[in-house]
């Protein structure tokens, strides 16, 4: 029987490029600058922890259209400015208790430079891999005495936007051993998981499949280097445990919830497939 | 005399037996083929496309199929369907959509007329977990109709 599924491969792999009408087709080769000074790294040699799985690693950007890749490239069209903007005037409010801002301690959002490139990472007084929101939100019950925002939360998916967006054009470097090996371990194991009534994991679909149609959808290698997101469809900044959600959810499965211990392993094994991928927070997608 | 009767009888009883429905877990898969129809009747090819689009199956989401060319967006994550009742059998194509791991070791085409060992099965497209005992994805009935529209898919 298995013989029959290297023999079909090879004739539908012909077959597939003749009949199918799809979208237009970003021209893959676009390279992408922003603003004309920051040059992205779209496209690169896979981490060698891929061990072959995946021989270049591509960021979302080179599967979208060209209309979706160009909002991209300016902060004028880049939809998700105006979120950076509103997080840049909440990085100065005080708030909570202790009568302080972001900038009470850190001075300005600058200072965050380079951070998104190694998140998720191992806090060591927590003893776990912790992703930005734990990081914002300890700085606010602790330093600031103000209610953690909500992972969803509009001024929480703004501020890791601003911080995520002092990376931009860095390559994302997250550590996979020491302390955090076994997370990663743990968050390898769900990304092949083949969940669900329809039985796919991760793999299955971002990467046995990438670049195939998944009915009108391109799909990606579901890299999470330009996370928070825009979605043009939600008009709004997508952060990427929701992401992981609505992609474990379509497998018509029971989805974990944001800021579960199994997300944050997913979150850590994901971004480092994306290692040398610039960050590009925050990224354009339809 | 007496005889007659009874066999007219165990007929009679026989026929709605035959016709009752072979539950998932009851199908017998030979190479990935399952023999006789799972509702003993042959299906309907007209009720295909529509459980080949959105419906049930949404097969559509994988494979381009020539003849279903007014449903837009055909997916190619699968092989086009077009000369599948040439290249398979009709217990082969049962078996396929019955459950494509039985024929295709590992495959990514999910198993429709299969109801457990599920990882995490969730309600529908809810997010959440499942409320009861998980239906299969297609019924009996339609896992027929489906093989009866894909047999008519035969090379020029
Ligand atoms: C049934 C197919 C399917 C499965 C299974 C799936 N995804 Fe996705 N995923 C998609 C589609 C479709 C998109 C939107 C197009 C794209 O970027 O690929 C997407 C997008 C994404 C993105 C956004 C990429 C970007 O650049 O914006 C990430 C990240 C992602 N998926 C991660 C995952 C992870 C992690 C899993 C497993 C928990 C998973 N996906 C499972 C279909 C799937
Ligand atoms: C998530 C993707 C997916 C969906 C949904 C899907 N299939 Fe498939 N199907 C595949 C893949 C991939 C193969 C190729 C076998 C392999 O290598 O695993 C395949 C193979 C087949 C084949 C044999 C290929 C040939 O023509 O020689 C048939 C027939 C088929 N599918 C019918 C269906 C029908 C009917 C449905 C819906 C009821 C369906 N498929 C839904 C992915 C899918």
């Amino acid at each position: 029987m298995k013989k029959r599924t290297a023999t079909t491969s090879l004739t539908w792999l012909a077959l597939a490029s003749v009949s199918l009408a799809a979208p237009a087709f970003a021209d893959e080769d676009a390279a992408l600058v922003v603003n004309g000074e920051i040059e992205m790294v779209t496209e690169t040699e896979a981490p060698a922890h891929l061990d072959g799985a995946l021989s270049t690693i591509r960021s979302g950007w080179t599967f979208r259209t060209s209309e979706t890749q160009a909002l991209q490239m300016d902060d004028f069209d880049n939809p998700a400015m105006v979120f950076v903007d509103q997080a840049a005037e909440a990085w100065n409010t005080a708030d909570g208790s202790e009568g302080k801002s972001c900038a009470s301690c850190h001075e300005g959002a600058e200072t965050m430079t380079g951070l998104r490139a190694s998140m998720p990472k191992w806090n060591e007084a927590a003893g776990e891999v912790w992703t930005m929101e734990m990081y914002i939100n300890d700085c606010r019950e602790k330093r600031m005495g103000a209610e953690p925002w909500g992972w969803k939360a509009q001024p929480m998916l703004n501020m890791t936007a601003l911080i995520g967006a002092q990376s931009r054009g860095l390559p994302m470097n997250v550590a996979i051993d020491g302390p955090v090996q076994e997370t990663w371990e743990k968050g390898k194991e769900i990304y092949y998981t083949r969940y669900g009534q329809l039985e796919l994991s991760c793999a299955n679909c971002h990467e046995d499949n990438y670049d195939n149609y998944i009915r009108a959808d391109h799909l990606s290698q579901g890299q999470t280097n330009g996370f928070p997101v825009y979605r043009l469809k939600q008009a709004n900044l997508i952060a990427v445990h929701n992401r992981f959600k609505g992609c474990i959810r379509d497998t018509m499965a029971e989805t974990y919830s944001e800021g579960s211990p199994e997300f944050v392993a997913l979150e850590l094994y994901v971004a480092s497939r994306g290692n040398g991928l610039t960050v590009e927070t925050p990224a354009v997608r339809n | 005399m007496k005889l007659t009767k009874l066999t007219l009888a165990a007929a009679l009883l026989a026929g709605p037996a035959i016709a009752e429905e072979i539950m998932p877990v009851d199908v017998a898969y030979v190479d990935g083929a399952i023999e006789s129809s799972l509702t003993g009747m042959p299906g309907d090819a007209a009720n295909a496309p529509a459980i080949m689009d959105k419906g049930a199956g949404n097969c559509i989401a994988c494979h381009a199929v020539s003849a279903l060319s007014d449903i837009p967006f055909h997916g190619e994550v699968g092989p086009p369907l077009d000369g599948a009742g040439s290249r398979w059998s009709e217990a082969e194509l049962r078996g396929i959509v019955a459950n494509a791991k039985m024929t295709f070791e590992g495959s990514v085409m999910p198993s429709f007329y299969k109801n457990d060992g599920f990882t995490r099965p969730g309600d529908g497209y809810t997010g959440k977990a499942a409320s009861g005992p998980v239906q299969p994805l297609l019924t009996a009935q339609q896992v027929e109709d489906v093989v009866a529209f894909l047999m008519t898919l035969k090379d020029e």
